[in-house]
């Protein structure tokens, strides 16, 4: 199964996924983070718009590689690989 | 007598208890988050901070315990369907006599809740948002949900419904340079002021377009902006395209309302059917962001001046609050109290506010000051803060 990395800024508000291993089933990009939502109820509102759009300064990367799809989040995440949410570097 | 003040700042939400005579800051909380707007419910006590994450998208959190704990609202979003015609910052090459092309559409989402309003004593669930991008929200269960208003949003002033296909009129909001940090140049709602007597009867206003007015409960509205004057554009009197910076009505009086904008301080005493400028560029009163009006005489209203649209900072690096008690024929200047040398501070849109003889201001510099006696003397309650967007009394 894939698993999912994510910054630890976002324990804050989500504290269920700290100190944890997060592995969900392959599938889309869309489908891995509507995985994490079943585990900590609203992550995905903190990730994507109500549009299901990647927000403007966050970043998915499968394994070192940028996620292509921000807006529908079709691309793949194989079994064996890592999905990183993280914030974007957007200044300041 | 009010016992809290809110502030919304940069790094958080700073509330004050009044203990004896004197007001003290709690820890700050929604530590290190942007807040752009804070308030109480009157009718429940509820605590209400818009969040301005920076990354993580807009939020509201809400507190049922006085502050003790919080809870986020995730349920402010646009519905599937709601477009928006875009508009984009005039470029260099922008050429105002070429032909207009066809609209660019957009789907919209959230990008900031601006500003919060509780509904009348007789609709205790009833709550209102202002976006940007523009939408009027709607809860009628205390926040659990919400809803956008479609008539406000559909209004022909802005394309029609664009839910239902194809504008079939022109869009004539524009945008506001507050929507720019999230890099967009949409409209924003940051005044909604509700008709205690009539729950059915409100304004809004909108930075870029004016001032609306429903009188059925949001199912129809009217632009309000006659008499407004635009002096840098080419038509000053245009029925839109106005950018208001704030919009206060008088509670006892709700006839009564004001404006500060880039082009001076206006007043209605006929519920916004006619705008009157009251301006007093010689004694400083024109240029500014907030304004507050009196709980019971709708003719009382008060204002932080600035210098100018082109050089937004304290007059004469002093800073000094500005009191009309006659519609705006006169203005009185307070400076006790207020720094009179080496202050740039500039106070935002919702960054004053008054409960009865009290009145409360916060900068963009980090200093926060309060009246007791109806804004002819000050006293400081902190020169440390983070830039302050948001005064509300408790």
């Amino acid at each position: 199964m894939p698993s999912v990395e994510i910054t630890p800024h976002l324990y804050r508000f989500f504290p269920a996924l700290e100190n944890r291993t997060i592995s969900v089933p392959a599938g889309s990009v869309a489908e891995v983070l509507r995985a994490v939502d079943e585990l900590a109820p609203g992550f995905s509102d903190y990730v994507l718009d109500e549009r299901g759009a990647l927000r403007r300064h966050v970043n998915l990367c499968l394994n070192d590689t940028n996620v292509i799809d921000r807006k529908t989040l079709s691309d793949r995440v194989p079994e064996d690989a890592t999905l990183y949410i993280f914030q974007a570097l957007s200044g300041g | 007598m009010s016992n809290m003040i809110l502030l919304g700042t940069r790094k958080g939400t700073v509330i004050f208890d009044r203990s004896n005579s004197a007001w003290n800051p709690r820890p700050i909380e929604h530590a290190g988050i942007p807040v752009c707007y804070a308030a109480r419910d009157p009718r429940n006590g509820t605590l209400w901070a818009s969040l301005d994450h920076g990354h993580w998208g807009p939020k509201l959190s809400r507190s049922r315990d006085g502050g003790m704990t919080w809870e986020d609202v995730l349920s402010l979003k646009y519905p599937e369907g709601a477009r928006y015609i875009v508009k984009y910052l005039p470029t260099p090459d922008f050429d105002p006599e070429a032909p207009v092309g066809q609209p660019e559409y957009k789907d919209a989402t959230v990008f900031k809740i601006w500003n919060l309003a509780f509904g009348t004593a007789g609709q205790p669930g009833r709550l209102y948002a202002g976006t940007i991008p523009g939408g009027l929200f709607v809860s009628n269960d205390g926040g659990d949900s919400w809803e956008l208003n479609r008539p406000l949003w559909n209004h022909e002033s802005r394309g029609g419904n664009l839910f239902a296909g194809e504008a079939t009129s022109e869009n004539r909001w524009g945008g506001t340079p507050a929507s720019i940090d999230y890099g967009v140049f949409e409209p924003g709602i940051h005044s909604i002021v509700i008709d205690p007597r009539d729950p059915l009867h409100m304004h809004v206003a909108v930075s870029s377009a004016g001032v609306l007015e429903t009188t059925d409960g949001g199912q129809t509205w009217t632009g309000r902006n006659r008499g407004m004057l635009n002096d840098y554009t080419p038509n000053p009197e245009s029925a839109w395209g106005h950018d208001p910076h704030f919009v206060a009505g008088c509670p006892g009086q709700p006839a009564h309302l004001w404006q500060q904008n880039h082009c001076g301080v206006f007043y209605s005493d006929d519920g916004a059917m006619t705008w009157k400028k009251v301006s007093m560029p010689d004694a400083g009163v024109h240029f500014g962001f907030p304004v507050a009006v009196d709980a019971h005489d709708g003719r009382t209203a008060w204002v932080v001046p600035a210098r100018a649209d082109s050089e937004r900072m304290a007059i004469g690096g002093g800073l000094c609050v500005a009191r009309t008690t006659d519609g705006g024929q006169s203005w009185q200047s307070f400076r006790n109290g207020l720094p009179q040398e080496n202050a740039y501070d500039i106070v935002l849109r919702h960054g004053l506010d008054v409960s009865g003889d009290s009145l409360c201001f916060g900068s963009t510099t980090g200093n926060v000051y309060l009246s007791e006696d109806r804004g002819e003397t000050w006293q400081c309650l902190g020169h440390h803060f983070p830039p302050v967007y948001t005064v509300r009394f408790g």
